[in-house]
């Protein structure tokens, strides 16, 4: 008979290969992503060459595509995002940390995360229904006859306000970042020791003050790193923008005009594709938008890792 | 003199306060007006059609019986996937693999996962269960939600198991435990509430998943059991109805859009209540 230790010893051993088979998985799974969207993406390549990454050209009837219009909706719309979401998130993060008696701390915070639970499709219905009628009679009027009228930068708000277009994505997709930088913001501003705050505040400093000379320079790498992260979250958002963009495969200086974004040209044309150089080619604008992404995220978390271990 | 510098530095301190309360305020007026024109539009169009009729054509009533039925199908396929493999996969990087090379290597790549963006999934998962295939599947839809939620199960567990005090894992082998039944049956069982969170928060996140599912389950205006044909899921109609010209359509889609977020915010507020001190943890 089997001694109960030697027992032991299999099933450890039997155990022991499952869980390492199951975190393993995780590293196939993303290397499988890789190769499938570098795999998916060969012809489009093969039939367009580098063209494709500079042409704005998008056209299934003569299958001639180029990545150029759906990359530059998927800058612009991200840094309009950034612009908004970030001095909102430093904000709330900043109320949380120092500001805000203790009761309304966990009520308030658990309000800004459920901003971050609400499904991407409800913003998207939401921005189509009633923040787009409301960016195309108010906001955007009052921009065109304001900043429009300024030399140079105007051109950016120039144009038909119809409330469909690139600013309006770019603004519901700020909201959508700010929970993610916020949370991590408030992370890494707790990581600052309790007692150089203090020091700072006996010394006679505001609180404006401890947040811009000693929060804000102690956690300045964690803190960036958050805002990579949102970043690397507004580049892929789809559904929200997919609602709100308008998916026009043209590049116009105008924020106010119809665009396109990476995610929201697979949302919308993925399914109708026909040919394999059509499928090949949204393929292609997974591929463009797996490395933008990747590559902002690995940023991100090296950056938190760098900014935690101080 | 020096009156006025103080009194400069106190106003630039109250601007800056004032402009935080203000983003602040922004944040939280956001959130109440999205939920403020969920319950208008949302409840209105909810009645008992919803759950007992399928997706109509234009012009005609019905409701989301379908969609329903797909989303739950799907959701529940794909957390079943997910789950194990989430709750094992946590449990290697936090008993098995600590300190080594892989399970950082794991850890990094599993937090890239955590916030790729979903359309991607889709697009990977379209070329591997449903192009050599030739058809839509609601399975290819479950695998798409699963790769999704692993991610969250795999940060979550590791999180919660790493709570865990390692005197209580000597205790256990002092005993003469063996390792799988310390992971499984003192670190695992003292943290079940943590290790359900994880999950509710999982499910949560892929209930209201639109991106990866557009391309692997596609949509059926019929009600469907089948996993191995198309599946409607609530989001998905969400998206094409709301996206229609058809003032009924469209109707549908806010009620399906107020069931949503009502599941997924229940599904959030109860997983916080399991664990109320997790802030001080």
């Amino acid at each position: 008979m089997q001694s109960p230790s030697a027992r032991f010893v299999a099933q450890d051993q039997g155990f022991r290969l499952l869980v390492s088979g199951a975190a393993t998985l995780v590293l196939v799974v993303l290397a499988c992503i890789i190769a499938s969207l570098i795999y998916g993406s060969i012809p489009a390549f093969e039939a367009m060459g580098l063209n494709f990454l500079t042409t704005e050209s998008w056209n299934p009837v003569t299958e001639k595509f180029g990545a150029l219009a759906p990359v530059y909706g998927t800058v612009v719309t991200s840094i309009i995002a950034m612009l908004i979401g970030v001095p909102l998130s430093l904000g709330v993060a900043f109320f949380l940390t120092e500001l805000c008696p203790a009761f309304l701390k966990r009520p308030i915070a658990t309000a800004i995360e459920l901003l971050a639970a609400i499904p991407s499709i409800i913003y998207g219905i939401w921005g189509l229904f009633e923040f787009a009628p409301f960016m195309q009679h108010y906001v955007e009027p009052f921009l065109r006859s304001t900043i429009g009228q300024v030399p140079v930068i105007g051109i950016l708000f120039s144009g038909a306000p119809i409330g469909i277009g690139m600013l309006t994505a770019g603004i519901i997709l700020g909201i959508m970042i700010l929970p993610f930088i916020s949370s991590i913001m408030r992370d890494v501003f707790e990581t600052v020791p309790k007692g150089l705050k203090e020091s700072a505040y006996a010394i006679g400093m505001t609180r404006y003050e401890v947040v811009r000379f000693v929060v804000l320079p102690y956690c300045s790498i964690g803190a960036v790193g958050a805002v990579m992260l949102g970043l690397g979250r507004a580049l892929g958002e789809t559904m929200a923008v997919t609602f709100v963009i308008g998916n026009a495969h043209r590049i116009n200086p105008s924020l106010f005009a119809p665009a396109t974004t990476i995610s929201a040209t697979l949302a919308n044309e993925f399914t109708e594709a026909v040919g394999d150089v059509y499928t090949s080619s949204l393929l292609g604008l997974g591929l463009i938008l797996m490395i933008i992404s990747f590559a902002t995220l690995i940023v991100a978390r090296i950056l938190m890792a760098s900014g935690r271990s101080k | 003199m020096n009156n006025n510098i103080v009194s400069r530095r106190h106003f630039i301190n109250a601007v800056f306060v004032g402009i935080a309360l203000i983003m602040t305020g922004i944040a939280l007026v956001w959130l109440f007006l999205i939920l403020g024109s969920l319950v208008i539009n949302g409840v209105s169009a909810l009645n008992a059609d919803m759950f007992l009729k399928s997706t109509p054509p234009p012009g005609s009533t019905g409701g989301l019986l379908n969609a329903i039925v797909g989303s739950l199908m799907m959701t529940g396929v794909g957390m079943l996937i997910a789950t194990p493999i989430g709750l094992l996969a946590g449990a290697y990087l936090s008993e098995y693999g600590r300190g080594s090379k892989l399970s950082d290597m794991i850890r990094f790549v599993n937090d890239i996962l955590l916030s790729a963006p979903s359309i991607m999934i889709g697009l990977f998962v379209y070329t591997v269960a449903v192009a050599p295939f030739r058809h839509f599947s609601g399975w290819a839809g479950s695998i798409a939600l699963a790769i999704i939620a692993i991610p969250i199960l795999v940060r979550t567990t590791e999180n919660i198991m790493r709570l865990v005090p390692d005197t209580l894992r000597e205790a256990a082998y002092a005993l003469g435990a063996p390792k799988w039944m310390v992971t499984i049956k003192i670190v695992q069982k003292s943290v079940y509430e943590g290790l359900l969170t994880g999950v509710l928060l999982a499910l949560a996140r892929v209930s209201g998943e639109t991106a990866p599912l557009l391309f692997t389950a596609l949509n059926n205006q019929f009600l469907s059991f089948n996993m191995s044909d198309s599946l409607s899921s609530l989001p998905v109609v969400i998206f094409q109805f709301a996206m229609s010209p058809y003032a009924d359509w469209r109707t549908l889609a806010w009620g399906g859009a107020f069931l949503i977020t009502v599941s997924v915010l229940f599904l959030n507020i109860a997983s916080r209540l399991l664990i109320p001190q997790k802030g001080q943890a």
